[in-house]
């Protein structure tokens, strides 16, 4: 059975909106020509295939249902990485290893103690013996590549071939035949990310069903699936913070820089008041004080209603910058020509407002979009450290940090926890500064000139 | 000039009012004193002797607005909201919820620390990213320009606690050159204040850099920088004494503002650190849900935000003439 988490809903309401500009923004030349630019830019491009990987993942885990079994709440994602969610260990192991990190102690036939590093439950446990670890994993690796090649091919094979029948359908008779055809460009294209795609899939599928790819943590859980499943958290901290707020800031944004007078004067008041309180603290005090109360549904559910709550609360925070934006422009747009002479041939005021000002405050509002959700995913690890974040029992990389920061100090020391976290927020923080900067430089129209 | 600052600081009174009011309206309003009581006395098995006792002692008693059962004046003086949250106004925190500690004392005593660290790694912050955006403008588009802007991006994409963490071990526990944490008075502190400085002023290069790099590209782009170069001048002096002097500007305005928040100290740096500043005393209130001492520290940190702002404005008068008093 299907289950509906709250923040599923803002994801699904993500998705529509992002596809309706989409839509609309393909038949604006403004758009296309800020997208032939962006395309331009290689290090953009390659940033919007590793945030789109990103952002699929974190799909496949929005889409939750009830396990019949056990009536707990799972995801598509779950249900896919069955083996690494279910093959816990004890403790700590390093990735790739076959045997724990930490002594224990046997009692041997003879009845004396022993203490050695007993083997892994699941960790290489087709072995019969460690040293043919790297034979085996050598082996792995080839298959995997083999395998993704092919794979590759045929996927590339699959949509060139729906796009080149694609084409074909639809395009007039009367239409070039260059038009028809696909240029080699594309398909080398279409060719690595095809590549890209499967070879890592297929590394995947190989090695982390019998292997602990990142190691496990303290109480021997994979550090690769939790990585994994703290994807959708800090895209969800990322994306759905700004889309609450975006109405809000649009609404008094526009009602304050277009009218003016008091409205201004008010609006004006209630933001400058909100933003002198710095932001952490008030995220904080906001926390601290509306806290879920009582306890419905599932630790799912519950987990997921306070990163709901934390997105609120970091949007109540920091909607003031973009509506100041937003008041600015609008400012601007009112004194321009067209909408002085839409003014003047007696167009209501509410018709100009929606047909010349909002479509015109678009580029801001997509700008800041982008460039606010890489902050607020860093946000997001910090306030776990201050012991506001989201909820314990919920994957994120700041939980993750969190819990691990003193395994660096300890003796052996246990890196991967804090490296797995770190490189997959870097993983998605860098890709969405690039591309953040890349959409900027597209669209301000004071750098165009 | 001064009729400016009184008019901006005339200007600065309703918006600390409001500030005064959202904490009021969350700290009293939106969680109830009982609410309080029950968190701060642990949540389970808890009488309510034992919460109208606390309540009692820490003044949390009274209602919020008018106190119906006083004579006179005290109606409106013995009040939550006169003796909680009007007092804030005059800088009075009152006491603690948890150990009864007077907070003013203590943020008296907690800003040194805090400055110690939070002023060395602004200076040498500001001195680093000056240095390096000339370096970068004088090598605009060049592939020294290119490299350095795409490590720029990665610096400011990975997250201050990696470089916390990773400096503690890197400088700590590998190379043993800074103890971990801890702190000490007089020339001692040096020691353990100079590993949070230094990470301080890493962590920070990124984002800083680029913003100074862009600045410094907007200048060099100007006309009277041509002029500059038409003359004859040489690069050096064109970057030296017209950019940089034009460029220091809108620098400043964004430098000043943070002044005031170097008082505040770093959560983050501090709290890692043991350092007892103020930072990590706000960290530790939060940890400990100590209401009245984060109710302070929102209030103090909106203030010196306001303070910033009004700094902003008139140095932004003294440096740029361009800029009125009207």
């Amino acid at each position: 059975m299907i289950r509906v988490l709250p923040t599923d809903i803002f994801i699904f309401i993500l998705l529509a909106s992002g596809s309706v500009f989409i839509l609309s923004a393909r038949r604006r030349e403004y758009w296309r020509s800020a997208w032939r630019q962006v395309q331009s830019n290689r290090a953009a491009m390659v940033s919007l295939f590793l945030l789109s990987l990103y952002a699929s993942i974190a799909l496949i885990d929005t889409i939750h249902f009830e396990d019949k079994n056990t009536g707990v709440t799972l995801s598509l994602l779950d249900v896919l990485a069955t083996p690494l969610r279910q093959q816990v260990e004890k403790t700590y192991s390093a990735p790739f290893a076959t045997h724990q990190y930490i002594k224990e102690g046997f009692s041997a036939t003879n009845g004396t103690t022993l203490r050695t590093y007993p083997r892994l439950i699941y960790g290489g446990a087709h072995l019969s013996s460690s040293d043919a670890k790297i034979k085996d994993i050598t082996l792995r690796v080839i298959k995997a590549v083999t395998q993704g090649s092919i794979a590759a091919v045929v996927l590339a094979g699959i949509i060139l071939g729906s796009v080149h029948s694609f084409i074909a359908l639809f395009s007039r008779n009367g239409s070039r035949e260059k038009e028809r055809n696909i240029s080699g460009q594309s398909v080398a294209y279409t060719l690595i990310i095809s590549f890209s795609i499967t070879i890592p899939l297929a590394l995947l599928i190989q090695c982390s069903s019998s292997y602990h790819l990142f190691g496990t943590d303290k109480i021997g859980n994979d550090v690769f699936y939790r990585s994994i499943k703290s994807i959708r958290t800090g895209l969800v901290i990322g994306s759905v913070t700004t889309l609450i707020v975006i109405p809000f800031a649009i609404f008094l944004g526009v009602i304050a820089g277009y009218f003016g007078g008091i409205v201004d004067d008010l609006i004006q008041y209630i933001y400058s008041t909100l933003s002198s309180i710095p932001s952490v603290l008030l995220i904080v005090s906001f926390m601290l004080l509306v806290e879920v109360g009582e306890e419905v549904g599932d630790i799912a559910w519950r987990a997921d209603r306070r990163l709901l709550s934390l997105c609120l609360i970091m949007g109540i925070t920091s909607w003031t910058g973009l509506c100041r934006l937003i008041r600015g422009e609008t400012l601007k747009l009112r004194e321009l020509d067209y909408v002085q002479a839409a003014l003047s041939f007696g167009v209501n005021r509410l018709k100009i407002l929606f047909r010349h000002i909002v479509p015109n405050l678009m580029h801001i509002i997509l700008i800041s979009f982008i460039l606010r959700f890489s902050g607020l995913v860093l946000a997001e690890a910090v306030l776990a450290y201050i012991g506001i974040g989201v909820d314990p029992s919920m994957e994120s990389w700041g939980n993750m940090i969190n819990t691990s920061r003193l395994e660096l100090a300890r003796e052996p020391i246990v890196w991967w926890n804090l490296c797995a976290a770190f490189f997959f927020m870097f993983g998605l923080v860098l890709p969405a500064n690039l591309f953040g900067d890349a959409l900027r430089d597209a669209l301000d129209p004071r750098l165009k000139s | 000039m001064l009729a400016y600052i009184i008019r901006r600081c005339l200007y600065a009174m309703p918006i600390i009012i409001g500030v005064n009011t959202i904490i009021f309206f969350l700290f009293f309003y939106v969680n109830s004193p009982d609410e309080v009581a029950r968190k701060i006395l642990g949540e389970k098995n808890i009488t309510q002797e034992a919460v109208d006792h606390w309540k009692r002692e820490h003044n949390y008693h009274l209602p919020l607005f008018i106190n119906n059962q006083e004579q006179g004046s005290a109606k409106i003086s013995q009040t939550i909201f006169f003796k909680k949250s009007l007092g804030l106004l005059w800088f009075d925190f009152g006491k603690s919820d948890r150990n009864n500690i007077d907070i003013s004392s203590q943020i008296k005593r907690r800003m040194k620390p805090s400055l110690l660290i939070a002023l060395p790694t602004f200076l040498l912050g500001i001195l680093v990213e000056i240095t390096f955006a000339m370096i970068l403008a004088y090598c605009r588009g060049t592939y020294l320009d290119y490299v350095g802007t795409i490590v720029c991006i990665s610096m400011m994409s990975i997250s201050g606690l990696f470089y916390i963490i990773g400096g503690q071990y890197l400088f700590g526990i590998v190379l043993k050159l800074f103890p971990i944490s801890g702190y000490d008075t007089g020339w001692y502190a040096l020691k353990f204040v100079s590993l949070p400085i230094l990470i301080g002023v890493v962590a920070g290069i990124g984002g800083d850099l680029r913003f100074t790099r862009t600045i410094f590209l907007e200048e060099i782009n100007k006309d009277y920088i041509r002029t500059a170069r038409a003359k004859g001048l040489p690069e050096e002096m064109v970057l030296f004494k017209h950019c940089l002097k034009n460029a220091l500007i809108p620098l400043l305005t964004t430098v000043v503002m943070t002044i005031p928040f170097l008082f505040m100290g770093s959560l983050l740096m501090e709290s890692f650190f043991a350092i007892p500043g103020l930072g990590s005393f706000t960290i530790d209130a939060i940890q400990a849900q100590d209401f009245a001492i984060v109710r302070s520290m929102v209030y103090l940190g909106s203030i010196l935000y306001i303070v910033g702002l009004l700094l902003t404005d008139i140095s932004y008068t003294l440096v740029d003439p361009r800029v009125r008093f009207e």
